[in-house]
């Protein structure tokens, strides 16, 4: 542990650190373009020289490692000349065009020019001018403002794992592309624009609408997928303006995938904004008190049998509690939140979750992924097993889906036949330390998914997975809301009908009302005659076969608890009102309890998350994990021979807000363009 | 320096002869497991030698997947050393030195013989015979002003023996690489002026 001296302040930091992480804990501030925490360190923009003593020059401090007895000066003349020196070379070719610049406001050049710019320039010649880019459709180029950090090339190629972008040419001349100007392939893709410290990358569906001073910046928690990204939702006025990723090392780093931060401008189309009632086989706009005596008029004397609710991916913990309750008091026992007909098993927390938890990815040296496309399902977390893969010692088998991961594994079969026999794969398994399983949707979602999933316990259980603090079984699941729908019990009771169930009872007549809370992958053609209430945000299927429609508000528009797959509960916030007369989702159920005249318990958000924590007591436990415990032992069953699939099947088009979004539509084209030349 | 870019005009694709393979794959066996990358500029040479003198983008894949390595690494080394020609050359390739003593002992004139003779730089010649670029030091200065051309040094040139060289070339004749005047090597012209009584006996020096 090396001791040294900063501006006079002594400090010890840990073997191997850098000066400028030396500097940092003793409080003193470096600028710095190329130096990023979770990047290689490149040492190539030179701000962040610091002077050292009995060293004849400034020293980059980015790239020296601290040692012991350094004596480091980061205030002196010297050093802030020898800065100023590096920002005028950077100066000599980026051009003056901040006004213009969607940089403008929160680029780290602007910001330090500040403090170590010259007021004019000595460079009489023309500056550089460099031809645009292609990148995609997300990410925008002016490359003249490029200072060449090489941010995004580091990004690409250790976070990302899809190295594509490089430096070509040399010198002055030097230019970040891809291999002939290709579109960027990686769904974490955008992530280069927050790290791009100018404006040579910037957002192309944001460009020139929106300055970053006048946006309201809103903390939240993402739906796209079940990571439960923290994201800053950024609004003017009534519009969401865009999604930036927030730092949190237990969930997300600070990276966010292309879906998280794009689809804000679903938020905007096919929103359902009225009710609507369907006459005559036409929807047309209703108020509110005609919708619900419309409902109430088909419940009232409705055989509880006959009715049934589906919670979608993207509701929150709120609605699906209000819903639950709400059909209790019906005496209905036909819930499910698991649209996608996952067999997970709701009565035992550690069998359906993510055990090991995202952060420990890091710890795990073996994994064995049943059934699931991480790339796709959960960009974030393949980003974790790529960071745990390049720290080296990691074995990856993949029983599943022969893909891309970006790492490297050992394929080990397509379907559940291989998981009784995984080969030498069994061993590494049993001789590592600390042993992941990790079970898709893919795998569950079918008929013999409690088979599978029975199999995938056994298997942990015998690999030595669970050890004192260490529990290697999870669940990896795709949508926002299933895991607070199964920890709330939002599944059939004794008796009750599944989704299945539930669309076979529509189809045969015996079931004649269906309540959707947001529920649109399930096959609406099953649904029969029977009476379709959907409640959600957007035109999608759900609100295409319903007889009344209720609004409801995005997850941008609600304060909601959400749990992700590791069963981390999270608090979205509401950064914008959901528009016309759409509402908060739970005061929705809440109203219709009224009308129905079974009005439930609670009257404010206070008390029904007072509810909640009282039947649930982990809900109150916000952003921390409380452990699940031991996991259960399963009856197994046949395992079919039928290859496991991945749930997404179009990473850009998985829920209705990303349908809607035209940015994620040219997305998806883009992806399919590239699969077809692939394939020629 | 100025930006270098790929030649629009491509090939369809490329392949090293069985010859070269079996070279390659002894220059890539030189290098330890996992550090198959560092074959890479060897191999891109000898890839251009196969191709008239210039690397092809089909070539650059080629040998990005010979070497597991990703395609824009491969284009970064491509494009960063000038050495690789990424548009197509003359059969006989001028390069000519432009810098300070080059420049002093009379380049700009060898410039306006290759204009006159080859034509602008970097373009091929109408029969495809010659194409010409200037080029940083070549590290024979000794002899300056020269070119080289293709894999021989034309040394102490001036206009009309540049001329000459650039002639006979294009006649199909053969000529002598090296200096271009009476000289053999870096010798001074006209003979000795120190070192004159090697061979005689010491008339004693301060050493």
């Amino acid at each position: 542990m090396p001791k040294l001296i900063v501006d006079g302040i002594e400090v010890e930091v840990e073997n191997g650190a850098t000066l400028l992480q030396a500097c940092e804990e003793a409080g003193a501030e470096i600028p710095r373009f190329c130096y990023h925490e979770r990047l290689s360190i490149a040492g190539n923009c030179r701000m962040c020289l610091v002077e050292v003593e009995k060293s004849p020059k400034p020293v980059a401090s980015c790239a020296m490692p601290a040692a012991d007895g350094m004596v480091v000066h980061t205030k002196t003349e010297q050093v802030k000349r020898a800065r100023e020196g590096v920002m005028e070379f950077l100066l000599i070719n980026h051009p003056l065009d901040c006004p213009i610049c969607d940089q403008g406001g929160e680029c780290d050049l602007q910001d330090q020019s500040m403090a170590y710019g010259v007021d004019g320039s000595r460079f009489h010649e023309n500056k550089r001018a460099v031809e645009e880019k292609y990148m995609g459709p997300l990410v925008k180029t002016v490359m003249t403002r490029c200072i060449h950090c090489t941010r995004c090339i580091r990004f690409s190629q250790e976070v990302a794992g899809v190295p594509e972008l490089g430096a070509i040419g040399r010198g002055e001349d030097m230019e970040i592309t891809t291999y002939l100007e290709h579109a960027l392939t990686s769904e974490l893709s955008a992530n280069v624009v927050d790290l791009c410290p100018v404006g040579a990358l910037t957002f192309r569906p944001f460009a020139y609408t929106a300055r970053p001073w006048e946006l309201k910046k809103t903390e939240s928690v993402d739906v796209m997928d079940a990571v439960g990204s923290n994201i800053r939702v950024d609004a003017r006025g009534a519009e969401v303006m865009r999604i930036l990723p927030r730092l949190n090392d237990d969930v997300n780093e600070e990276w966010i995938s292309d879906k998280t931060r794009f689809v804000w401008d679903g938020l905007k189309t096919q929103r359902l904004d009225t009710p609507y009632i369907k006459e005559n086989g036409k929807l047309r706009p209703a108020s509110w008190d005609e919708a619900f005596a419309a409902i109430a008029a088909k419940l009232n004397g409705a055989k509880p049998e006959s009715i049934a609710a589906i919670a979608g991916d993207l509701a929150c913990a709120e609605s699906m509690k209000a819903l639950k309750d709400l059909f209790a008091a019906l005496g209905s026992k036909n819930i499910d939140c698991r649209q996608d007909g996952a067999k997970l098993n709701a009565g035992n927390r550690a069998s359906y979750l993510f055990n090991s938890t995202i952060a420990g990815i890091e710890e795990a040296d073996a994994i064995l992924l049943i059934g699931t496309n991480p790339r796709i399902e959960a960009p974030i977390i393949n980003a974790r097993i790529l960071k745990r893969a390049r720290a080296g010692g990691l074995k990856v088998g993949v029983v599943g889906p022969r893909v891309d991961l970006s790492y490297d594994y050992d394929y080990l079969g397509a379907g559940p036949q291989s998981l009784k026999d995984l080969g030498a794969f069994a061993d590494v398994l049993k001789n590592a330390q600390r042993p992941m399983i990790v079970v898709g949707q893919g795998a569950l979602a079918r008929a013999d998914g409690a088979a599978v999933l029975a199999e995938a316990l056994a298997l942990a259980k015998s690999a030595g997975a669970v050890s004192g603090e260490w529990n290697g079984f999870n669940v990896l699941h795709t949508a926002a809301a299933r895991v607070a729908g199964l920890d709330l019990g939002f599944v059939p009771g004794e008796g009750g009908r599944d989704v299945a169930g539930i669309l076979d009872g529509a189809s045969k007549g015996e079931v004649s009302f269906v309540y959707l809370l947001g529920a649109d992958e399930i096959d609406m053609g099953k649904l029969g005659s029977a009476f379709v209430v959907y409640q959600g945000t957007h035109g999608d299927a759900g609100a295409h076969r319903a007889d009344v429609i209720l609004p409801g508000a995005a997850y941008t528009e609600k304060p909601a608890t959400w749990v992700n797959t590791e069963g981390r509960v999270q608090l979205g916030r509401r950064a914008v009102f959901p528009p016309g007369e759409a509402r908060e989702d739970w005061t929705i159920v809440r109203a219709l309890s009224g009308v129905l005249g079974k009005p439930l318990p609670y009257d404010n958000l206070a008390a029904l998350r007072a509810a909640m924590e009282a039947d649930t007591p982990h809900f109150a436990e916000v952003d921390f994990i409380v452990p699940a415990g031991a996991l259960p032992d399963l009856p197994k069953g046949e395992l079919d021979a039928a290859p496991f699939e991945s749930p997404v099947k179009d990473f850009y088009m998985t829920n209705p807000v990303a349908r809607a979004s035209a940015v994620m539509a040219e997305c998806a084209a883009g992806r399919a363009r590239q699969r077809i030349q692939a394939a020629e | 320096m100025s930006v270098r870019r790929l030649d629009p005009n491509q090939p369809a694709s490329f392949a090293f002869t069985a010859e070269n393979l079996d070279w390659a794959k002894k220059q890539i066996a030189k290098y330890p497991q996992g550090k198959q990358a560092s074959a890479i500029i060897p191999l891109f040479w000898r890839a251009q030698e196969q191709h008239d003198g210039w690397l092809p983008e089909p070539a650059i894949r080629y040998v990005a997947e010979m070497l597991g390595m990703d395609y824009i690494r491969a284009l970064e080394v491509a494009t960063f050393y000038t050495m690789f020609n990424l548009s197509p050359v003359g059969e006989h390739f001028v390069q000519l030195c432009g810098t300070t003593p080059c420049w002093l002992r009379g380049a700009d004139e060898l410039k306006e013989v290759c204009r006159k003779h080859i034509g602008p730089e970097k373009t091929v010649s109408a029969d495809g015979k010659f194409s010409w670029m200037e080029v940083e030091c070549l590290g024979a200065c000794v002899n300056a002003p020269m070119v080289q051309i293709n894999a021989d040094f034309f040394e102490d040139l001036d206009a009309a023996s540049l001329e000459r060289v650039l002639t006979d070339l294009r006649a199909g004749r053969q000529v002598k690489p090296g200096p271009q005047n009476e000289r053999h090597a870096s010798e001074p012209i006209g003979g000795l002026t120190s070192l004159t009584n090697v061979g005689q006996p010491e008339t004693g020096g301060s050493n």
